[in-house]
């Protein structure tokens, strides 16, 4: 077994910065913000750049630049309406970052809309000192929820897989997890063997994987916290393509081991499963909808890959897509009204979007050529699939609104299957004033 | 002896073509074929155990089927000299063709299709003809997709092409307990390329001899 566990997950420093974010499209429709730079105290670091990166990757906000503002207040009392009236700007965040006597970091910081001429939110977040980034990302949560009414996402993180060496003797694969934008890569398990399907539970503190260590497919879930993990389905053919419901009390799965891939379930306290799809077609890839009563699959059990639902409890399948020859992968938008999947068109496969009713027809929301693996927020704003640019593997953040789109490149291998975590457990603190 | 192993030969070949010349949907009917050729086999087995018969030689199918189609001459596929198997010096075992060169293992298929295409029946019935000698001889059938579509669609689909080439040997007398069919989807891919070239290449099944 050559592999490798590395159970220090909740490190604050970080091990690689293997990505480059770049803007691939940007759009004038962006609401124009700005961001001034926090005034900084001693001891004290600026995270405005941080904040600045998160609201613009939102898809819904264009920060202006610092160097057109004619003014720098850092409290809402500063502000002098007309020097952002006139730079056409709707919001503007001023604030401050100190230490405070406890030793904590503490990011001070009002929302003020500018067309009310109304501070929106004036709060603090607080925490430790060695770790801004996180205090960043739960500024620009807070930021974004007061401009939208929306709770931000920028504290989430994302599992991917990383391949080095595809087709060398020295292959490797390494899940990782990261900060939604790429920043703190941490290795969780290295394998010379491909690893795939990662997927969270709903409480952010377990991970189940697919891994081929054994020399074919098994379920792997691994625990976050103590880092230990252990074998969910080792069965003879597949076991692929895991996903906790939203309780957490089982997952859903692939197995062939009744003869050709089909769905199952697995309560997560009792291993005892119950296969949910018999049928000689492939099932696969399944995902649950938010209030766990129904289980979202890809079946081409019509002639082609094509989106299914199959209702756990009565086992009765509908069919959701009817358009192309290949839609596949769904996964459920936190409104549980739309889903997301891969869909071919003419030109190649695409993420696409639509509702689960089926009453309207698919919106497209990527246009490379070999789009795959999409993933949402937990806030439903944006969402990150993986594609290939100048022959190698990246990942892509889009918002679903469609309108912004950044590709993460690392620079290092292939980066595929990315897992969008849910809201996670938060080590700074919130405090409205 | 050797003209009714030559016929044999010839009616497994019948068989083969007759199950995969159809399609992926009727498997059903398929199944009553290999059921039939699992009731010969115990039969040739019982005979073999009176020291009458090999093996390879199962009579029964001939009876059972009158229609098949006038024995053409073929190579004899029993020559002494040569190995069935043979190791290479970086580990890999390959079979070994009458003169000698290696029979080829890798057998490529259409998008999303999981159908043998048919120019590839000969030399899968090559490769059962040495199963079929070397009872000992285990190999595994490791499946494959290119990069086009879903990762777990494409696990799912390089397991019905693994099944399709083992259902093919089954039908061909190569023994359950000699295969392991398994899918690798499109995480090892032969060429790293994104068009049409590279994508025939990596939608494939492997032979590999253990």
């Amino acid at each position: 077994m050559n592999r490798l566990l590395i159970a220090a997950l909740l490190i604050t420093a970080s091990i690689a910065y293997p990505f480059e974010i770049r803007i691939d499209r940007g759009v004038d429709t962006l609401a124009p913000i700005a961001i001034v730079p926090f005034r900084i105290y001693e001891n004290a670091v600026d995270i405005t750049p941080i904040v600045n990166s998160d609201l613009s990757s939102s898809g819904q906000f264009r920060p202006i630049d610092d160097a057109n503002m004619l003014s720098l207040p850092s409290t809402a009392n500063e502000v002098v309406y007309h020097d952002w009236r006139v730079l056409r700007v709707d919001y503007v965040v001023v604030g401050s970052v100190f230490v405070d006597g406890l030793g904590l970091l503490v990011a001070e910081f009002e929302v003020i809309d500018v067309n009310q001429e109304r501070v929106l939110r004036t709060a603090q977040v607080k925490g430790n000192v060695e770790d801004p980034r996180s205090l960043a990302h739960h500024v620009s949560d807070e930021v974004f929820r007061a401009m939208t009414g929306i709770p931000g996402a920028f504290s989430t993180r994302v599992a991917y897989v990383l391949v080095e060496n595809r087709t060398q003797v020295d292959e490797r694969h390494t899940l990782m997890i990261a900060d939604f934008d790429g920043e703190r890569e941490t290795p969780i398990l290295i394998s010379d063997q491909p690893i795939l399907s990662p997927a969270w539970s709903a409480d952010g503190k377990q991970l189940a994987y697919v891994s081929f260590e054994a020399g074919s497919s098994a379920i792997h879930i691994i625990n976050l916290e103590t880092g230990q993990s252990r074998v969910l389905a080792n069965f003879e053919g597949i076991n692929s393509a895991p996903a906790f419901s939203p309780d957490g009390a089982h997952i859903a799965m692939v197995l062939s081991r009744d003869g050709n891939p089909d769905i199952y379930t697995i309560e997560v306290a009792s291993n005892v499963i119950r296969r949910i799809t018999n049928h000689r077609a492939i099932d696969t890839e399944p995902v649950w909808d938010l209030n766990g009563a129904n289980l979202i699959f890809t079946s081409d059990r019509g002639g082609s890959p094509q989106i299914y639902r199959v209702n756990v409890d009565s086992l009765q399948v509908s069919r959701l897509t009817f358009d192309g020859s290949y839609n596949a992968r769904p996964r459920v938008m936190p409104d549980n009204t739309h889903f997301i999947f891969v869909h071919r068109s003419g030109s190649g496969f695409h993420i696409a979007w639509r509702d689960l009713a089926g009453n309207r027809a698919a919106r497209i929301l990527s246009s490379n050529v070999l789009d795959e693996s999409p993933s949402v927020a937990p806030n439903g704003v944006m969402m990150m699939y993986s594609t290939k640019s100048n022959r190698r593997g990246i990942l892509s953040i889009v918002s679903v609104s469609g309108e912004v789109e950044y590709k993460l490149t690392s620079t290092a291998g292939d980066v595929i299957e990315p897992a969008w975590s849910p809201y996670l457990p938060l080590t700074t603190t919130f405090v409205e004033r | 002896m050797v003209a009714l192993l030559a016929a044999n030969y010839n009616l497994r070949r019948a068989l083969g073509e007759l199950k995969y010349g159809e399609t992926y949907m009727s498997h059903l009917k398929n199944g009553a074929w290999i059921a039939l050729l699992l009731v010969c086999g115990l039969l040739t087995a019982c005979a073999s155990q009176t020291g009458c018969g090999t093996p390879e030689e199962e009579p029964m199918v001939v009876d059972e089927r009158p229609a098949v189609p006038e024995p053409e001459p073929v190579p004899e596929p029993v020559v002494e000299e040569v190995p069935d198997f043979m190791e290479l010096p970086d580990g890999t075992v390959v079979a070994i063709d009458s003169d000698g060169s290696v029979i080829r293992s890798v057998f490529n298929f259409e998008f999303d299709e999981s159908e043998i295409g048919s120019g590839d029946f000969r030399v899968l019935q090559q490769h059962a003809a040495r199963l079929n000698r070397n009872r000992d001889q285990s190999v595994a059938i490791d499946g494959h997709c290119d990069e086009r579509g879903t990762r777990e669609y494409n696990l799912a689909l390089g397991e019905r092409r693994a099944m399709a080439v083992q259902d093919f040997l089954l039908a061909n007398g190569v023994r359950p307990s000699q295969m392991s069919a398994r899918s690798f989807g499109e995480e090892r891919p032969v060429d790293t390329g994104s068009d049409e070239a590279a994508w025939a290449k990596n939608r494939r099944v492997e032979l590999k001899y253990e």
